[in-house]
């Protein structure tokens, strides 16, 4: 799985893949966010494995988006470091965020957008088409993306994400202002990315949905890690009481 | 009293008969503003853009002046215009004063600090919006650039209007530059101010009428570009 990207015969993108060596695991190190004297993120250490659904959970606050952000490049860290496998080259990635942000234009000129910006080359509408048959939106490719239903944009993100087939997804909340029908929605096409190679990192305060997903799980609370288990240690033999407390649904009291 | 109702009858039978010195004026009118607003949306649009995504050292001071030209005086800018272009000024052997293009040359001045700071503004609230999608496709400030330029554009529309109707409405700095020729370099403010003076108040209502019609009629065309975009493309 680690390097080995499934890749069927109509998969359209022809991203060449010129790393000798796979860029994934990525590693954290000590990893600190700080904004003025508040510290957000507190010296994270942990390890993103190929080929995994990594579940980042915790409460509101916690600092899970910031966590995101730092591992995808949008912030830079105040301290710690980031390491990927390969020194000279990052995996390809994504995110998509808990609103989406689509561009004033069609659903599919949305995808072709994305794929210009990723230097892919070929029939760019054609491939854009592609991504979103396997999100179930080819009858809205002509459609103004703005206005389409909240859950649909959101799948649009996401076909937007899958079309540059990236080695490593990140997602922020992505159902968290969806209904059930459109969470399961959002659901499947993780799972089928992960079953197309696409490693997972996503953060989420839904404990049926880390149930549902996860392989891996990182629980933050006020900025620090408090456990980091594979999903079926974490559900039944959580290490610290904290754990236990948001595993119970109880409410997490500032503890200083 | 007497004297306004009979202007106001004969500006009327002056319109209604497109009479053609008036309609030369108003010709002129609308040539010099739209190619000054053309040539300052040019300027002003990307460099708006990218004033609202970049940042550097100096930005805010450069905000600051910008915001404080969109009330520049346009007597001021017909005269350092006339400064420029006057024999003995760096434009000089141009040979361009009072002639429609040192109009277009005074109204593109004038204009363009207004489009730039209202660019900046419309790209800078939806760079709000945009600003992480863009950093995660890794979009160049370029491509940032352009692609807010794109989604913005009614509202960018908006913005050139209002530079247009700055510029259609604005006499001083035409005066100085323009001279107010007769079949030159008039324009329907210079010959309202000019027909005013000289009492010929006929043709001067008759050139006023027209002028509220268009800057009405370009402030609707604004809103309705507005709507309907937004009922279409939301």
């Amino acid at each position: 799985m680690v390097s080995a990207q499934v890749m069927d015969a109509s998969t359209p993108v022809a991203l060449t893949r010129n790393a000798p060596c796979a860029p994934l695991p990525l590693k954290l190190e000590g990893l600190s966010y700080q904004m003025g004297e508040k510290v957000l993120i507190d010296q994270i250490s942990l390890s993103i494995k190929a080929g995994s659904r990594h579940l980042i959970l915790g409460p509101n606050g916690a600092g899970k988006s910031l966590l995101l952000r730092l591992m995808h490049g949008l912030l830079t860290p105040t301290r710690g470091q980031l390491f990927w496998a390969d020194d000279h080259q990052q995996a390809r990635q994504a995110m998509v965020f808990q609103r989406p942000v689509l561009l004033r234009r069609s659903a599919r000129d949305n995808i072709v957008f994305a794929l210009e910006l990723a230097k892919v080359k070929g029939d760019l509408p054609h491939l854009a088409n592609q991504a979103l048959d396997r999100v179930g939106l080819s009858a809205l490719a002509d459609r103004p993306a703005r206005l389409c239903s909240i859950g649909e944009q959101q799948r649009l993100a996401l076909a937007r994400a899958w079309a540059v087939e990236p080695e490593l997804l990140f997602l922020d909340e992505p159902s968290a202002s969806l209904d059930p029908s459109a969470t399961r929605h959002i659901e499947a096409i993780i799972n089928a990315m992960h079953a197309n190679g696409t490693t997972i990192v996503m953060a989420s305060h839904d404990l049926g949905q880390a149930r549902r997903l996860a392989d891996h799980v990182f629980f933050l609370h006020q900025g620090r890690l408090i456990e980091d288990l594979p999903a079926s240690e974490f559900f039944t033999l959580p290490r610290s009481p904290l754990t236990q407390a948001f595993l119970n649904g109880e409410l997490l009291w500032e503890s200083n | 009293m007497h004297e306004l109702s009979q202007g106001l009858a004969q500006a009327l039978r002056l319109v209604a008969g497109l009479d053609s010195p008036l309609f030369a004026i108003v010709w002129l009118s609308l040539k010099v503003s739209s190619v000054a607003v053309v040539c300052a949306a040019l300027i002003a649009l990307p460099c708006g853009a990218w004033l609202a995504v970049s940042r550097f050292p100096g930005r805010n001071i450069i905000l600051a002046v910008i915001n404080g030209l969109m009330g520049l005086p346009p007597v001021v800018v017909g005269l350092l215009v006339y400064l420029m272009l006057s024999r003995a000024g760096p434009l000089g052997p141009l040979g361009l004063l009072f002639t429609p293009s040192a109009m277009m040359l005074a109204q593109t001045v004038l204009v363009l600090p207004i489009i730039c700071a209202l660019t900046v503004q419309v790209i800078q609230d939806a760079w709000g919006e945009y600003r992480e999608q863009m950093l995660s496709l890794r979009a160049t400030p370029w491509q940032s650039v352009r692609a807010l330029l794109w989604d913005t554009r009614f509202s960018l529309m908006t913005t050139v209007l209002a530079g247009f109707g700055r510029a259609i409405a604005e006499v001083g700095a035409v005066m100085i530059v323009g001279g107010n020729i007769d079949g030159v370099t008039r324009l329907m403010t210079t010959a309202i101010a000019l027909e005013t003076s000289k009492g010929d108040l006929p043709l001067a209502l008759a050139l006023g009428m027209v002028l509220i019609a268009l800057v009405i009629a370009i402030n609707g065309l604004a809103q309705g570009l507005k709507t309907t975009a937004m009922n279409h493309y939301g």
